[in-house]
């Protein structure tokens, strides 16, 4: 192991100098934790995995709302007065360790009876005894050995959750009873003239015949469910053949073993049914550990704390809070409305809101908006208005976040199924019609055949089979999608719309340019030296620009809060921060934000902060700009615009001083216009646009932490692939034109014994698992090869992009 | 010829009460998390070892 790493979380140790143990710490925070452990006999945790923990952060005061016995009701899972139960979702769970530490929490203290880990999920399910331990006290346990529990307002809302578990228990009824009515046809496929079986076969019919009843009744429900509401709202969806075909196949089988016709289909039956639920559960990807539904509510706090008039600090929850309340912000909490500063020096991250990672100052008598994050010690706070009011969350009151987007457009399986159950329906008439002058015994027979041979099996499970696993391939590439609907209305798009900040831009990094009298070296080595004192984010962004020095011991600094930082060293003095700070008057407004720099009370020049934008941008808009009509809507003024006009194609449209409710009506403007519209954003402010356009994709530094409500979300390391996963979704909208091919091919087979009348269950039987199990072998090597996810080609081609 | 109907009552129990088993599985959750379980059931070991080379282990790094 690294000697310089931390031996609790990683990070670099070498600076801080603390060791204990003979192993070294970043922090003394690491240490403690280290401490913690040791002393618990939970050392085996740095066993399992090398330095996987996290720095615990000061949480002085932050959980104090679960001291209001409301608020710890609605967490609750269970409660009986002693024992209580609470999941809580820990995003730090990343880890072997982490599920061996949580689900060892009982070392720590006694009072915890057990804790179950879901990984998926990242969630601890702990069962506490209330009397000596209480849930404030638990988090801060949690909080102290680096495990955060993240309590938000839609933990508040949802009470107890309800798991849907039914396409499991039908899926296990359907393959139950395929399995026995396929042993019990066994005796009839060979036809042996045997005496015993003879004897049997009425047995073994009625056997199957019931086996079967939970099939169509239940399993199958949902496919008859569907196809009314398709009848009655004048659709011919997938599920009305599908509906059709289970009812003939049962009715049919049923008439042959009453009156001793013959077997019956109750193998066909069954296996069909299995086959298509398969598909169904297939194709209901789900990622456990993201939220394609989050609303402000998951972000903002439950509680918060109210100063009363009597000067008193009580929690409250954050729907309680009334205009003219004065609420106390601590460090790190959320503003959750919209209010005036008093008290304090405010420093706010608004990045949930705009995806924008700098800071704003503001002074006493600013106002402030909901969704912003003080970072600068205790504020005091005047509401203006309650949470629902507030300018931010007012958004989610548009009707756009009430509609279901996969409800408004006919999906590709269905586009065909109305073709193919008219075309269906008519042959079948045809050739019961022919068969009535032939020959009226058969026409029953025919009729029924044609019906049951013609359930769409095979085409019914060619989009499911070909978008699950796109959906998989994509999920493995960092590209997740929230259902199979997405890939379809992917390959639709026409139109594209980025958002800028945080979006285009890079979160983390920014670019640094300076302007004005070079430094010489020793300024830069006091402004090095200054600088690393200092937490404030551009700072730390300066600290890192500049070049390796020797860190000088400062004779004196001062930081100045919310204008910058004073420093000196033997006869030099350095200022470092806003123009009217360091003495610089003639500054004309700049539109980017940027850093002064005085020495000994000379003004030297600025250090100008401009975006970074992700890596293979240009490259990738030169590509997209060939097949879709590229915008760029931001919500920042225009400083960047001559930038990004050099680094975009021409002909992207560049908007600015979008407000959240512009870019939505901008895309309903364009939707009215007949455009398919792909919405690329990343911050709250970004929901509406998301939810209006066909397709919104978040872009997420760390999938694990924040993303609007969308469609998708995509990985910013893998940004620069968009062009290719778009690609990909066109490709499997062939492949499953391609199996359609193919199970019409099948159907043409199966139809020729139908129409002849030659029809036998044995036949059924074997042509049904057949074209299932063709159709899923053709989509899953079909998916599995497409150009754009795999082809060496498309791979290599990424280098050079950047 | 009765024997038939004994060894289909059996296998029908059988199979029957396999099915039983699926549902009580399901419901107590054993398919919501398919993941932390395989990594669980390692942990025994680790927990064995650790007892024995406790003195060992805080001198290496």
């Amino acid at each position: 192991m690294d000697k310089h790493a931390c031996f609790h979380c990683g990070l670099d140790a070498s600076t801080a100098n603390i060791v204990y143990d003979e192993k070294s710490f970043c922090c003394q925070g690491c240490k403690t934790v280290y401490q913690i452990f040791s002393e618990n006999d939970l050392t085996c945790y740095y066993d399992l995995q090398n330095a996987p923990g996290a720095t615990p952060k000061d949480i002085e005061g932050k959980y104090n709302f679960l001291e209001n016995t409301k608020i710890i009701e609605q967490l609750l899972e269970f409660n009986d007065g002693a024992t209580q139960i609470v999941s809580l979702y820990i995003p730090h769970i990343h880890c072997s360790s982490c599920i061996w530490i949580l689900e060892n929490l009982n070392k720590l203290n006694p009072s915890i009876s057990a804790s179950v880990v879901n990984f998926g999920k990242k969630t601890v399910r702990i069962t506490f005894n209330a009397e000596t331990l209480s849930l404030k006290n638990l988090v801060t346990l949690l909080s102290s050995i680096g495990y955060e529990p993240f309590i938000s307002l839609d933990d508040y809302s949802v009470g107890k959750k309800h798991i849907d578990r039914s396409l499991i228990y039908k899926l296990g009824v359907a393959g139950f009873a395929f399995g026995n009515v396929m042993f019990l046809s066994f005796p009839e496929y060979f036809e042996v003239g045997e005496f015993w079986l003879e004897q049997f076969k009425p047995f073994f019919r009625w056997l199957m015949f019931a086996f079967s009843l939970p099939v169509v009744f239940y399993s199958s429900q949902d496919y008859f469910i569907s196809a009314y509401k398709g009848l009655r709202s004048k659709i011919l969806n997938i599920d009305v053949p599908i509906a059709l075909g289970v009812s003939v196949l049962f009715i049919r089988s049923t008439v042959e073993i009453m009156f001793d016709i013959g077997s019956g289909f109750f193998d066909s039956l069954t296996g069909l049914i299995f086959f298509l639920l398969l598909g169904k559960f297939f194709q209901q990807k789900t990622y456990a550990f993201l939220s394609f539904e989050r609303d402000y509510k998951s972000y903002f706090p439950i509680g918060i704390t109210k100063i009363t008039t009597e000067g008193k600090e009580e929690s409250v929850q954050v729907y309680d809070i009334e205009k003219g309340d004065r609420l106390l912000i601590r460090n790190e909490e959320l503003i959750p409305v919209d209010c005036i500063l008093i008290k304090g020096q405010a420093r706010i991250d608004y990045s949930f809101v705009t995806g924008e990672s700098k800071t704003v100052s503001k002074q006493s008598g600013d106002k402030l908006f909901a969704g912003g994050k003080q970072l600068n010690g205790t504020i005091e706070v005047d509401v203006l208005k309650s949470v629902e009011q507030s300018y931010l969350t007012q958004l989610w009151s548009n009707d756009v976040f009430k509609k279901d987007k996969s409800l408004a457009f006919t999906n590709i399986t269905n586009q065909i199924s109305k073709r193919f159950t008219i075309s269906i329906l008519i042959i079948a008439v045809f050739a019961t019609t022919f068969w009535l002058i032939v020959d009226s015994s058969k026409a029953i027979n025919v009729f029924t055949s044609v019906l049951i041979i013609a359930c769409p099996c095979a085409l019914a499970l060619a989009a499911p089979f070909t978008f699950g696993n796109v959906l998989r391939i994509l999920g493995k590439k960092k590209f997740y999608l929230k259902n199979a609907s997405v890939i379809e209305q992917l390959a639709k798009i026409d139109t594209i719309i980025f958002d800028k900040t945080g979006t285009i831009t890079a979160n983390k990094e920014t670019s640094i340019a300076y302007e004005g009298i070079s430094l010489s070296k020793d300024e830069e080595v006091l402004l090095k030296s200054t600088l690393r004192g200092s937490n404030h984010p551009l700072s730390r962004s300066l600290y890192h620009l500049l070049n390796e020095h020797n860190i000088l011991t400062l004779d004196r600094y001062e930081e100045y809060l919310g204008k910058g930082i004073e420093a000196q060293y033997k006869q030099d003095s350095i200022k470092i921060g806003s123009a009217p700070f360091v003495g610089y008057t003639s500054e004309t407004a700049t539109l980017n934000t940027a850093v002064h720099i005085s020495s000994n009370n000379t003004y030297k020049g600025k250090f100008t902060f401009y975006n970074a934008y992700r890596k293979g941008l240009s490259q990738l808009f030169n590509k997209l700009k060939q097949d879709y009509d590229l915008v760029i809507l931001s919500g920042d003024n225009e400083g960047e615009k001559d930038n990004l006009t050099k680094l975009l194609p021409t002909k992207t449209k560049l908007l600015f001083n979008q407000k959240p409710e512009d870019k939505l009506e901008y895309i309903k403007y364009h939707q009215s216009e007949g455009a398919h519209v792909l919405m690329i954003g990343d911050g709250l402010n970004d929901a509406g646009a998301l939810a209006q356009s066909h397709v919104g994709i978040a872009i997420s530094e760390n999938v694990n932490v924040f993303s609007p409500a969308c469609d998708a979300i995509l990985d910013a390391s893998k940004f620069n692939e968009l062009y290719h996963y778009i690609k990909a979704s066109k490709s499997a909208i062939n492949i499953i034109k391609w199996s359609f091919l193919l199970s019409f091919l099948y159907n043409c087979i199966g139809l020729y014994f139908a129409v002849t009348g030659q029809l036998e269950p044995v036949v059924a039987a074997i042509l049904m698992p057949l074209s299932s199990i063709s159709i899923v072998a053709f989509t899953t090597v079909a998916t599995n090869n497409i150009p754009h996810l795999t082809s060496p080609k498309g791979r290599k081609r990424m280098p050079e992009d950047e | 010829m009765s024997v038939i109907y004994v060894l289909l009552t059996i296998s029908i129990i059988v199979a029957v009460g396999f099915f039983i088993a699926f549902i009580v599985a399901i419901r107590s959750g054993q398919f919501d998390d398919s993941y932390t379980p395989s990594v669980r059931m390692l942990f025994e070991d680790e927990l064995i070892k650790e007892k024995s080379k406790k003195s060992i282990l805080t001198k290496k790094d």
